[in-house]
């Protein structure tokens, strides 16, 4: 109990000083605060490269969870259904990558976009390096639940005259949904605040919300920003999570 | 039935899993409108056959025939035959109703005729008042109920039964078995019912084939398998019976071979009568009705039914067995 409040401590009391920096009314976040203020939360508001970046990383979370939920799906549906030969070596390199160190993988599609590929730097490779490993988040909802349903119902709707389409739409896809929405929210949270990968696969032009803080942290005057930033950012990110795994409990009562 | 079409024919059907041998070499003719059991310990190969003519499963070797018509390599969907599913598989984010309604949907019904034939259909398992509930709501023998009525709402010319009423408790089985009798007489289609209770079996159907690894031991109506067992797995698996080896028949009846004999052919008294052979009771199995003894006469052990509390364990008694009722295996 003690290890445990003093570990939850020690990630929970930073993030408290962030929060109350970010209305802390001295520049140099000087300790204690000498007065509260809303100032840093209105310049931020006002800030354009700030809005660009934030919408730049809503974008690229929104784009690439979108791929992993269809190809998750997808790959998780034939994992689950199909037999094949080297249906466990597909498996693990579906999973691999968020296992992968994020500069290894960072490094390996810098050079794979730039030289083999022939791409300029993007949103667009941002989005797809960011779905290699947002795939992972949704498969594994997807493959678990899949998994747990078991074929009979499947096999009911053929039996009763379905198609393999109309099956899908009617059963598989309404029997999966929470799951897919849990593994779809896990990979927006997972893109929004990646920075590592996107780092190298962001061209100059493009810049997220987490390489804007980066950016910005050590300039002078903009500490306080930054914090308001990173509340924010914890507040997007923990939404999300919230949700999915809000999901995934009441499904675990309800079976 | 051998001038008409059979329902469905099985014709060098063959099962393999990798390695594993589930059906050998089937070769079987269900009569339409016949309540058909397939009855066997669990891995002899009964649920594959099935699933095999539902189309979940591919031969390995082997044909398919409904009506006449070959349906080996057609997909589930496109057969004419419908399955109540041991786990029943009701649709979880549907209701009653909707659930009963999928076939019609996926036919592209009219909305009126698919609400009126549901209804009918939820009338038949007597279950109307539940329609707009969830599966989740409903207890086992609703549920079991709603998959009949799902299943027979499209009017399919054979309905598959995978052991429904496994996992339903005894009060509730016996009354489901009279609702299946009853059903399969006012619908007149052909039952294909799948079920490893030898009791269940010999009180629901027309024909039986008893299965063992992956083969038929022996085909024919209740009475047949019951009075006329042809091999030990029958003779023992339908009902109770005494087998006698041949060192056994020689010293009993003077007969060479293998016999069974069914525990309620063999008579027990105190007093000696003509041909009698006298044994000690080593076992008392007290079952409702009736009472089983264990009669040990000279090492031999030997099953009898009697009416319950007229004999004891270590009593010794006279008991008499006519080698007419033998039935040689």
């Amino acid at each position: 109990m003690a290890i445990t409040s003093s570990i939850l401590t020690v990630i929970y009391l930073p993030l408290a000083i962030v929060l109350l920096n970010s209305f802390n009314s001295s520049l140099n976040m000087d300790w204690p605060p000498p007065g509260f203020t809303l100032e840093w939360w209105q310049r931020a508001g006002a800030s354009t490269g700030l809005l660009d970046a934030l919408i730049t990383s809503l974008v690229i979370a929104a784009c690439s969870a979108a791929i992993a939920l269809v190809l998750g799906t997808m790959l998780a549906m034939a994992l689950s259904r199909y037999k094949f030969f080297g249906k466990n070596a597909v498996s693990l390199m579906i999973i691999l990558p968020i296992a992968l160190p994020g500069i290894v993988t960072g490094i390996a599609l810098n050079n794979a976009f730039r030289t083999l590929l022939g791409m300029q730097l993007s949103i667009l490779t941002v989005v797809i390096a960011h779905a290699t490993f947002c795939i992972v988040t949704v498969y594994n909802n997807a493959l678990a639940r899949l998994n747990r349903m078991g074929k009979s119902m499947e096999e009911a709707s053929a039996d009763l005259g379905a198609g393999v389409f109309t099956t899908f739409r009617l059963v598989t896809l309404p029997q999966m949904l929470s799951a897919l929405v849990a593994g779809g929210l896990l990979a927006f949270g997972l893109s929004f605040d990646e920075i590592i990968v996107t780092t190298f696969t962001a061209g100059g032009g493009t810049q997220t919300l987490p390489i804007w803080i980066l950016n910005n942290m050590f300039r002078p005057g903009k500490a306080p920003i930054v914090d308001v930033v990173a509340v924010f950012m914890v507040i997007v990110s923990i939404i999300p999570i919230y949700f999915a795994q809000r999901l995934t409990a009441k499904e675990a009562k309800a079976s | 039935m051998a001038t008409s079409t059979p329902a469905i024919s099985l014709k060098g059907l063959s099962k393999s899993f990798g390695k594993i041998a589930a059906v050998k070499d089937l070769n079987l003719d269900i009569g339409a409108g016949e309540f058909f059991s397939m009855l066997g310990p669990s891995g002899s190969g009964k649920t594959t056959v099935l699933r095999m003519i539902a189309g979940f499963e591919l031969p390995t070797a082997g044909t398919v025939e409904l009506n006449g018509e070959d349906v080996t390599q057609l997909a589930p969907f496109d057969r004419d035959v419908n399955t109540v599913f041991q786990d029943y598989a009701l649709f979880g984010h549907m209701s009653v109703f909707e659930n009963v309604e999928y076939g019609l949907r996926v036919r592209k019904i009219s909305k009126a005729e698919r609400k009126r034939k549901v209804m009918e259909a939820l009338d038949t398992v007597r279950l109307a008042d539940l329609a707009d509930r969830r599966p989740s709501q409903l207890s086992g023998g609703q549920r079991q109920r709603i998959a009949l009525a799902r299943a027979i709402v499209v009017e399919p010319k054979v309905l598959l039964l995978d052991e429904p009423l496994g996992a339903l408790d005894l009060k509730l089985r016996e009354q489901m078995q009279i609702e299946l009798k009853q059903l399969q007489r006012q619908l007149a289609i052909t039952f294909v019912f799948v079920t490893h209770d030898q009791e269940e079996a010999l009180t629901l159907s027309d024909r039986i084939a008893v299965f063992n690894n992956g083969k038929i031991e022996q085909l024919g109506t209740p009475q047949d398998l019951y009075e006329r067992p042809k091999s030990e797995f029958v003779a023992g698996f339908v009902g109770t019976s005494n087998i006698f080896t041949e060192k056994e028949s020689t010293a009993l009846f003077g007969k060479k071979g293998r016999f069974a004999l069914r525990p309620e052919k063999v008579t027990v008294s105190e007093k000696k009568k003509t041909g009698s052979i006298s044994g000690i009771i080593a076992e008392v199995i007290y079952l409702g009705s009736f009472t089983r003894l264990i009669i040990d006469v000279s090492g031999i052990h030997i099953k009898a039914t009697v009416p319950t509390d007229v004999f004891h364990r270590d009593q010794t008694v006279q008991i008499n067995m006519s080698a007419a009722d033998l039935v040689a295996l």
